[in-house]
């Protein structure tokens, strides 16, 4: 286990390097002086002397990388040009919309894939398994800003029952946070619910035809037992893994998601620097983003050494 | 005696068909990638024929036209400041084909070379360029996309590069992947002992023989691109107004979803046919391809 771990842990540091390389680089693709560029549209001097001395423009191009990624190793990415606030503290504060709205979509998902997966897998060649893999081909082929204005114009202009966009705290009014999220988890759960469930019918076709399951069946144990106790235990932990790995989908996702419901979390704060030219807020947005996604297929791959016993042998 | 000695023309009739002709004729037994096929072609010919086929200027405006329903004059009704959205579909076509196309072969382009270096050489070359590849599969596709299109600025050629550059490492990691399960092979074994030099066996004898999963990837990477540049166009980052694209048109849309559904239902339909088109045919690509199946 400590050797395993030691390994993956040796893959994840320069894995983090080069991602840190890859995003510093992209303030290399802005054409012309950053400084300006980054100054915004008033180009007070002092403001791009101030970025210029900030950002070492005037050193070479490797002491300004180590300059920049000391920084983040010390919590500081910059601070947003347009709010002057510090970039990690913007993060911070629109991070927990968003991870709201990903557990959300990603239960959902569960609740959808895994069933389908199930009845797809069990009723293999039937009507259940045509029926589940067209669900599956719907939610990887329907881009997710379509499907949420489709929500929108049944659920909230023609029913009315839930709100078009905005977002509540769950502190202030869970009800009205639940209204408010539902739909786009919905919307952001369905893509995801489809490859979950393309995952648990191919984990369990290939459960359900091994020696122990066919032992399971011999000895006299109902269909029921079989798939869910014996069969669905051992399927679903690949399932779970991949479904972990899913996650970076999910984060792209939530950006159009928010843009489409007017959620103030983490994907609009990147839209809106976009369109401010808020570079260091995107920078950092992207680095908390990779890291993350880096963290988690970490603790994807640890989860699925700790629950096969036949790896740590 | 003739029936041991074959003339030319029976030895011809009996020779095995090549592997592309094989694989084509399993393709045409699978109906599903069939019609996909077909509605690939429809689209690529409402993008070639455009001018011809659509009933008005996609640019042009009408003020005495706005938010029109679908009606005899207008199919698809029309949008904000009266432009026809039937028109407006079939010119986006363009765009989304465009991306699809273009951003895969920059992948294709980028991470073949890359991925048949690293499975090849092995060692350090293959340690640093999986190392680079995790480090860009580590920034979730739309977010480096998105990145990258904000770094070199909104425009469409700009969001094919990104979705372009994003798309490279999965195509590096299966080549790598496939590289280095075929250079073991006997034939390229028996290569290498005749004296060949590395990068004609790279070029010769591996690379044709790991062309089926990169042709299937590449078709499934089409769909992700053509959504991936709806996505770019919805947020601002694609195709910029006034030319019409599919992902642009919903982002207006979103805006009159009580006033003027109907702006919002056809581009939508039209990166879903398309989508689940190049989808459908990947699948059946990946079955006929795969030997195993048959």
């Amino acid at each position: 286990m400590t050797d395993y771990l030691l390994k993956r842990l040796a893959q994840v540091v320069p894995t983090l390097v080069f991602v840190s390389m890859l995003i510093f680089g992209l303030q290399q693709l802005l054409p012309g002086d950053p400084a300006k560029i980054l100054a915004g549209e008033e180009q007070d001097p002092s403001v791009i002397a101030h970025l210029r001395e900030k950002l070492h423009l005037d050193e070479p191009l490797p002491l300004r990388y180590a300059f920049w990624v000391g920084g983040v190793l010390k919590g500081d990415f910059g601070e947003s040009i347009r709010t002057q606030q510090p970039v990690l503290e913007l993060v911070l504060q629109k991070l927990p919309v968003t991870i709201q709205l990903g557990t959300m979509a990603f239960v959902i998902a569960l609740v959808i894939g895994i069933p389908t997966g199930i009845v797809a897998a069990v009723g293999r060649g039937t009507w259940w398994d045509n029926v589940a893999n067209a669900v599956a081909l719907w939610g990887i082929s329907t881009p997710n800003f379509w499907l949420g204005i489709l929500l929108i114009l049944l659920f909230s202009v023609q029913l009315g029952w839930l709100p078009a966009s905005g977002y509540v705290s769950p502190f202030e009014d869970l009800k009205a946070n639940l209204a408010s999220m539902i739909m786009p988890a919905f919307v952001l759960g369905n893509a995801l619910a489809a490859v979950l469930m393309r995952h648990t019918r191919s984990a369990m076709l290939q459960v359900l035809s091994s020696d122990y399951v066919r032992t399971a069946r011999a000895k006299g144990l109902s269909e029921r037992s079989v798939v869910l106790k014996h069969a669905l235990r051992n399927a679903l932990t690949p399932v779970i893994t991949l479904g972990a790995l899913e996650l970076g989908t999910l984060l792209s996702g939530a950006v159009l998601t928010e843009q489409v419901f007017t959620i103030p979390g983490f994907g609009k704060l990147i839209v809106d620097s976009v369109f401010n030219r808020d570079y260091a807020v995107v920078q950092g947005v992207v680095l908390v983003t990779a890291t993350t996604y880096i963290l988690l297929s970490l603790l994807a791959d640890l989860a699925y050494f700790v629950v096969n016993p036949r790896l740590q042998a | 005696m003739s029936a041991v000695l074959a003339t030319p023309a029976a030895s011809a009739a009996i020779a095995p068909a090549s592997p592309g002709r094989r694989a084509w004729r399993r393709l045409l037994h699978r109906r599903p990638a069939m019609i996909a096929l077909a509605i690939v072609i429809v689209f690529i010919a409402l993008a070639l024929f455009a001018p011809w086929i659509a009933p008005h200027d996609p640019v042009a405006t009408s003020w005495g036209a706005i938010r029109k329903a679908p009606s005899a004059a207008h199919w698809f009704g029309t949008d904000e400041i009266g432009r026809d959205v039937l028109s407006r579909v079939v010119f986006g076509t363009r765009a989304s084909l465009l991306a699809g196309v273009v951003s895969v072969s920059i992948s294709l382009l980028l991470g073949v070379p890359i991925g048949l270096v690293a499975g090849f050489a092995g060692g350090f070359a293959d340690a640093l360029i999986s190392r680079l590849t995790d480090a860009f599969l580590a920034c979730p596709f739309l977010i480096l996309a998105i990145a990258l299109a904000a770094f070199l600025g909104p425009s469409l050629t700009n969001a094919m590069i990104a979705i372009g550059v994003s798309a490279t490492p999965i195509f590096v990691r299966l080549t790598r992947a496939q590289v280095i399960h075929v250079k073991v092979e006997d034939y390229v074994e028996a290569a290498r002992a005749l004296g060949n030099p590395p990068w004609r066996i790279a070029l010769r004898h591996v690379l044709p023989n790991v062309t089926a999963p990169l042709i299937v990837q590449a078709t499934l990477a089409i769909a992700a691109a053509v959504i991936a540049e709806a996505s770019l166009s919805f947020l601002g980052l694609g195709q910029q107004p006034p030319e019409p694209s599919w992902g642009s048109m919903l982002n207006t849309a979103k805006n009159y979803v009580d006033q003027a559904p109907w702006m919002a239902v056809w581009p939508g339909l039209a990166i879903f046919a398309l989508v689940l088109a190049f989808n459908l045919l990947g699948d059946g690509l990946r079955d006929a391809l795969d030997p195993r199946q048959v």
